[in-house]
C-alpha cells in the first residue's frame, strides 16, 4: 500500500485526539474516482454519521478501513499511530469491525460458525471447538436478542432481525474499538430498528467509535454528534449534527454543496 | 444452567410440530438425507438379491462391489470439497491414470536403476509415496491456476482431464506396463489383499467401541456447557444400531474366504490342516476407503480449513470479508485431489496389476455422480462426505447389480443416468419442502 508519509498532520493529536484519521485516500476503479482525496476522522465514543446518495463512495471508503478495498493512495492512523491495513485480517487486528449492508454471512453455516468465522475456538490440538463457540454465542446473543434460540440451524433459515443479530454480535464479540455499520437498519422492521438505534447508543456510552453509513438521515440526526457528507466520491462538508439542519444535510447529499452556499431556490427545489 | 431451560422447551415444540416416525427420527438428530441414502441402498442391495433369485447378496459379490466401489469413493470425499467450495474438478481419471503408470513405472524400471532393486525394503511404500507426491503436484499447480490466476476450474481441470492423459501416454511409450511389487498388488484387493478374520473382528469392535465413546463423550460435552441432548432412548437406539451395522457387516465379510491356495498357505504358517477355509475379511481397498472416509471427515467438521471450505461455498465474501486466506484454502483442496487420486490409483493399478493407458478413464463422470447422489449441490457450501460415500456405493451398486442380473452396459449406463436425475430432483424437491417445515 502507498503510505504517503505526511511530515506534520493538522490535526497534530497524539493521544486524545481521534482514534481513526484516514488522510487523502483515493481509490479509482478504471479511471473512475470511487474515493477522491478524502480525509475523514473519528473520536472514541463518537458516532460519526456517513451518508450520500447512491455511489457516493461511502461504502468505498469505509471498505478501505475495514481491510476490503486497498486504497490507491492516502494515510490510515489508529490512534496517531500511521498503519497498514492490507486485508480484513489486519484490520480486525486494530479492533476495527465491520457490519455491512449485505451483513456478509455464510448461509449454510450456523450462529456459532457465523459469529467465529475466522477466529474458530480451537482445543488444544486445533480441532475447532463447536461447544466453546456454542457456548459464547449464547451468551452474547443472550444479550442482544435474549428469544434467540436457532443455535444449529443455518443462518439461512432465520429472519432478517436474528441475521442482523447474527452480524452484529460478531461485531462486538471480540471487543471492538472502531466499529462500521454499513445501513445497519435498512432490512429490518420498526422494532428492530429501534433495538438497534438503542445498541448503538450503548456500545457509544462503552466508548466505541462509530462509523454510521446511512441513507436514513433522521437514523443519522438521532444518532451522531457529526455528520460528513459525500458527493461523486468527495467530502462535501463535515459538520456538526447541532449547527445543521436536515434541509442543509439534503441540500449536500442531493446538490453536493456545503451549507453555505446552498441557495432559496436550491432549499426550494430540495422541499420540491 | 439457565440456558437448559430455555432452551429444551423450544427444542420439544419444534419435535412435537412434526408426527409419527418423522419425530421419532428428528430426536435422534440422524441427517435425514444420510438415513434416506441407506435405506436407498439397502432397496437396490435387496432388490437385486430378490430379482437374482437370492444369490447376489452373498460375501463374494460384496467384497467385489467393495472394491469397485472404493477407487470412485476415495476421490469422491475430495470432489465433495471441491464442489462445495463452488468449483469442479474433471481431470481426475487422468490424474489416476499417470500416478498409476507413475507407480508401475517405478517399480517397473525407475527404482532399479535408481539402484533400489526389488529386493529393497519398503520398495512399495516408497514407491506410494513418490506417486501422492506427483499427484499432489498435479493438484496444486490446477489449484494454483483456479484459485490465484483466477481461470474457471471448469477449463483448467478440462484442460488438465485432456494434457494429463496425453503425459500417460508418454510416459509409457504407448504400451501397457507390468511388473508391480507383490505387496503393492494388496491395495486391489485381489488374492491375498484382505486383513483377515481376525483383524476384520478387532476392526469391528474398534469401531464398535469409539462410536460408543464418540457418542458419550458428545452428550457429556453438550451436558457440561448445559446445552440441550438428545433423550437417553434415542442415543442408546443410536448406539445399538450403529453397533449392530457394523458387527453386522464384520460379520458377513468374514463369510467371504481366502483362495484354497492362500488359505493353504496360511494354514501352512497357524498349524492348521491344509483344505481348512480361512476368512478373508474387509478386503484392503474398503480398509483405505474407511481410513480416507474418516480423516476426510475430521479435515471437513473439525478442522480451519474445513470451515473455510464450507464458509466460502456458502458465501466467498463474507469468507474473505471475514480474513480467510480463501485462495490458499482452495488450492488445498486440488492438493487434496491429486492425493485421493493417487490412493485411488493405486487400488485401480493394484487391482489389475497393470498400468494399462486407460487405467482411470471416466473417472471424473462416477465420481461427480457420486458426491451429486451424495446430496452435494453445485450452488455450493452444501455436501458431506460420507453421503458421497455412500453415494457412491449406490451408483456402483446399481451398476454392479445390472450386470449381475444379465443387463448389458449401454443398459447400466441408462439406469445410472436417470438414477443420478431422480436423484437431484428428490433432494430438490425435498430441499424446497424443508424449508418451509424442517429446515
Amino acid at each position: 500500500m502507498t503510505t504517503t508519509a505526511e511530515t506534520s498532520s493538522p490535526m497534530g493529536s497524539v493521544s486524545a485526539g481521534p482514534i481513526v484519521e484516514m488522510r487523502n485516500i483515493r481509490v479509482s476503479f478504471g479511471g473512475v474516482h470511487a474515493v477522491d482525496d478524502v480525509s475523514i476522522d473519528l473520536r472514541p465514543g463518537e458516532v460519526v454519521g456517513l451518508v450520500g446518495g447512491n455511489g457516493a463512495g461511502k461504502s468505498t471508503l469505509m471498505k478501505v478501513l475495514s481491510g476490503a478495498q486497498r486504497p490507491d493512495s492516502g494515510e490510515i492512523r489508529i490512534n496517531g499511530e500511521p498503519v497498514a491495513i492490507m486485508n480484513p485480517r489486519d484490520a480486525k487486528k486494530y479492533g476495527i469491525e465491520t457490519i455491512y449492508q449485505t451483513l456478509a454471512l455464510a448461509d449454510n453455516l450456523d450462529a456459532p460458525g457465523n459469529l467465529f468465522l475466522g477466529r474458530e475456538l480451537t482445543t488444544s490440538i486445533g480441532q475447532i471447538n463447536d461447544s466453546a463457540m456454542e457456548d459464547q454465542t449464547r451468551k452474547v446473543m443472550g444479550r442482544l436478542n435474549p428469544n434467540f434460540k436457532a443455535f444449529k440451524k443455518p443462518v439461512v433459515s432465520l429472519s432478517g432481525g436474528q441475521r442482523q443479530a447474527v452480524a452484529i454480535a460478531r461485531a462486538i464479540y471480540f471487543n471492538a474499538r472502531i466499529l462500521i455499520m454499513d445501513e445497519p437498519t435498512a432490512a429490518l422492521g420498526p422494532g428492530e430498528t429501534a433495538q438497534v438505534r438503542n445498541l448503538i447508543k450503548q456500545l457509544k456510552a462503552e466508548g466505541i467509535a462509530i462509523f454510521l453509513v446511512s441513507h436514513d438521515i433522521h437514523d443519522v440526526f438521532d444518532l451522531s454528534e457529526r455528520i460528513s457528507v459525500m458527493y461523486h466520491g468527495r467530502i462535501v462538508d463535515t459538520v456538526n449534527k447541532s449547527d445543521v439542519t436536515t434541509d442543509e444535510v439534503l441540500g449536500m447529499i442531493i446538490l453536493g454543496k456545503a451549507p453555505g452556499k446552498l441557495t432559496e431556490k436550491d432549499i426550494a427545489d430540495i422541499k420540491g | 444452567m439457565g440456558n437448559v431451560a430455555e432452551a429444551t422447551p423450544g427444542q420439544e415444540l419444534q419435535v412435537a410440530q412434526r408426527s409419527g416416525w418423522r419425530s421419532l427420527l428428528a430426536q435422534t438428530e440422524i441427517d435425514p438425507r444420510l438415513f434416506g441414502m441407506v435405506a436407498a441402498l439397502g432397496i437396490i442391495l435387496v432388490g437385486f438379491h430378490v430379482i437374482s433369485g437370492g444369490t447376489f447378496l452373498r460375501p463374494a459379490n460384496m467384497v467385489t462391489l467393495g472394491i469397485q466401489a472404493s477407487g470412485i469413493a476415495v476421490i469422491a470425499t475430495g470432489m465433495v470439497l471441491v464442489i462445495v467450495s463452488r468449483n469442479i474438478d474433471l481431470s481426475v481419471g487422468s490424474l489416476v491414470g499417470i500416478v498409476a503408470m507413475v507407480y508401475a513405472e517405478l517399480m517397473a524400471n525407475w527404482l532399479t536403476a535408481l539402484g533400489i532393486g526389488v529386493d529393497f525394503p519398503f520398495r512399495w511404500a516408497i514407491a506410494l509415496a513418490i506417486g501422492i507426491g506427483v499427484g499432489a503436484a498435479f493438484g496444486a499447480l490446477q489449484g494454483f491456476i483456479i484459485a490465484y490466476i483466477g481461470v474457471p476450474s471448469f477449463v483448467v481441470t478440462l484442460g488438465g482431464l485432456l494434457s494429463i492423459r496425453g503425459l500417460v501416454w508418454y510416459l509409457s511409450e504407448g504400451a501397457a506396463v507390468t511388473g508391480l511389487d507383490p505387496t503393492f498388488e494388496l491395495f486391489g484387493g485381489g488374492g491375498s489383499g484382505s486383513i483377515g478374520g481376525t483383524l476384520t473382528w478387532a476392526v469391528g469392535i474398534v469401531g464398535s467401541l469409539a462410536v460408543v465413546g464418540l457418542l458419550f463423550q458428545n452428550r457429556r460435552r453438550r451436558r457440561q456447557f448445559g446445552f440441550p441432548v438428545r433423550p437417553m432412548w434415542a442415543e442408546v437406539v443410536l448406539g445399538v444400531f450403529a453397533c449392530a451395522a457394523i458387527l453386522g457387516i464384520s460379520a458377513f465379510m468374514n463369510q467371504s474366504f481366502f483362495a484354497q491356495r492362500i488359505a493353504d498357505q496360511i494354514n501352512a504358517q497357524t498349524g492348521a490342516p491344509a483344505g481348512t477355509p480361512v476368512s478373508a475379511g474387509f478386503p484392503y481397498p474398503v480398509m483405505i476407503l474407511v481410513a480416507v472416509t474418516l480423516v476426510m471427515t475430521w479435515l471437513a467438521t473439525r478442522r480451519r480449513f474445513g470451515r473455510y471450505v464450507y464458509a466460502y461455498g456458502g458465501n466467498p465474501d463474507a469468507a474473505s470479508l471475514a480474513g480467510i486466506n480463501t485462495r490458499m484454502t482452495i488450492l488445498k483442496t486440488y492438493v487434496i485431489m491429486g492425493i485421493l487420486c493417487a490412493i485411488s490409483a493405486a487400488i485401480a493399478v493394484g487391482r489389475l496389476n497393470v498400468a494399462t493407458l486407460d487405467i482411470g478413464q471416466s473417472y471424473e463422470l462416477y465420481v461427480i455422480a457420486a458426491a451429486v447422489v451424495g446430496g452435494t449441490s453445485f450452488a455450493g457450501g452444501i455436501g458431506t462426505i460420507p453421503g458421497a460415500v455412500l453415494g457412491a456405493f449406490v451408483m456402483q451398486s446399481l451398476a454392479y447389480g445390472l450386470a449381475y442380473i444379465g443387463i448389458d452396459s449401454p443398459g447400466q449406463n441408462v439406469a445410472a443416468g436417470v438414477v443420478l436425475i431422480l436423484a437431484v430432483a428428490l433432494d430438490a424437491w425435498t430441499r424446497r419442502r424443508g424449508t418451509r417445515t424442517t429446515r
